[in-house]
């Protein structure tokens, strides 16, 4: 079997979510960098892969799809069973629901709380050479503190998101939560233990240490 | 079986994503309204259902859940076999993963660009008497537009987003459409006509005019 193929770069936040699921589901993968100084994601060969000129995009023989969390789940829905895992639950009514709650949160309520710090501390000053607006991090740092009280009742209930089970959820936290523990304000964490606890136990997982690896804290 | 309980308004778009697929599977529900004005999805009751403080919150039995798109694919696919249709197709890899690509595309691409439009036009004028913020919906305007030809060239290729076949990806569509369809930009979908054709087709189905019908501020 080919390895799939990844598009973009190995430090993008979205293009980490879906590696992290490839690493714990041991599948062969390449990553095929995208260009986006020279305007790569806009070139006419990327827009056939993903027609919003974003990254990721994915390639498994005929199939080509983008969306990050789209591709990550069809990963894990081709190679959980050969690999032994289950982080989707989807044989089980109840335990699929918690994992898709979970992930919306990640992606409605946590993301939007979070990766405004991770933009404005790391990634605009890295790469549009703009100082830190101190206002955006400040309004996003109060609605995180917010979004961290409920994950700390939640995971003082359950060693994971949606139970007492690894899953898709807890994983893609991942990549922006990496970041943002390269920004001044980590220590944020330190007032919520059990999310600190949890997120120190998902750093830990060698899928995470492996792609962690490529995902310099200093751009 | 006793009806399953959606928690929230009936005009509200995010209950209305769970009731227009609880309509396709022909699953029996009950809405029970939350006081905003009281400050009931605030409450202790409330918050134990969504603890987040939204809505829309559901219950079955014992599953309690919150996040409209997760109760969806929950509604779908507890129901679907029954009811004989296949919103999801989970049965298909390739399949699945189309529905979930449409399915990303509303959440992180169309509804960024609709859902303030809809805001500005409708619900703060009606809700709160705000004035309609103009720079920001001719903002989302010109967003919009370079999403729906992303849209034209691909329901030029398929007659629905996923494929053809009806999904999911074209239901989460239909809140947020509705609405824009009553504000001033409505006629930005006759510059796409595939877009337009796929739009008329969703709000002609039963489940989408019975919900219709609830769903005006």
């Amino acid at each position: 079997m080919a390895p799939v193929k990844v598009f973009g770069p190995a430090m993008s936040t979205n293009v980490a979510r879906i590696l992290v699921c490839l690493e714990e589901v041991g599948a062969e993968y390449e990553v095929v960098n995208i260009d986006m100084q020279a305007k790569e994601h806009k070139s006419p060969e990327h827009l056939a892969r993903n027609p919003f000129g974003q990254i990721p995009a994915f390639q498994d023989g005929d199939i080509v799809l983008f969306e990050s969390r789209a591709i990550a789940k069809y990963v894990l829905r081709k190679f959980s069973k050969s690999a032994g895992v289950d982080l989707l639950r989807e044989g089980d009514l109840k335990e699929a629901a918690m994992v898709d709650v979970w992930t919306e949160v990640e992606a409605h309520t946590y993301n939007p709380a979070l990766s405004p710090v991770v933009y404005e501390c790391l990634i605009y000053p890295a790469m549009r050479g703009v100082p830190t607006n101190q206002k955006v991090v400040e309004e996003s740092l109060e609605k995180l503190k917010k979004v961290l009280d409920v994950y700390e009742a939640r995971l003082s209930k359950h060693d994971y998101l949606a139970g007492d089970f690894l899953s898709f959820a807890d994983l893609n936290h991942f990549p922006y939560t990496h970041y943002f523990m390269g920004t001044p304000h980590a220590s944020l964490f330190d007032a919520y233990p059990h999310v600190k606890a949890w997120w120190e136990r998902l750093a830990a997982r060698p899928s995470v240490k492996k792609i962690s690896a490529n995902m310099p804290l200093k751009f | 079986m006793a009806p399953v309980k959606v928690f929230g308004l009936k005009m509200s778009t995010n209950v209305a994503r769970v009731l227009v697929c609880l309509e396709e599977v022909g699953a029996e529900y009950e809405v029970v309204d939350i006081d905003f004005q009281a400050k009931e999805h605030k409450s202790p009751q409330h918050l134990a259902r969504n603890p987040f403080g939204q809505i829309p919150a559901f219950q079955d039995g014992d599953v309690v859940l919150f996040e409209s798109r997760a109760i969806s694919r929950y509604v779908l696919r507890k129901y679907s076999k029954s009811a004989g249709v296949d919103l999801l197709r989970e049965g298909n890899l390739e399949e699945a993963a189309a529905v979930d690509v449409w399915t990303e595309v509303e959440a992180q691409q169309y509804n960024p660009a609709v859902a303030p439009i809809v805001y500005e036009c409708l619900i703060h004028p009606a809700m709160f008497g705000a004035p309609t913020n103009q720079k920001l919906v001719d903002e989302c305007v010109e967003k919009l537009r370079k999403v729906l030809d992303v849209y034209e060239a691909r329901l030029s290729e398929h007659s629905y987003l996923a494929g053809d076949f009806l999904s999911f990806a074209d239901l989460s569509h239909f809140p947020y459409t509705h609405y824009l369809m009553a504000t001033p930009y409505a006629s930005l979908f006759d510059s796409y006509p595939r877009v337009k054709a796929w739009w008329q087709g969703l709000a002609s189905r039963p489940s989408a005019k019975k919900l219709s019908a609830d769903m005006s501020f």
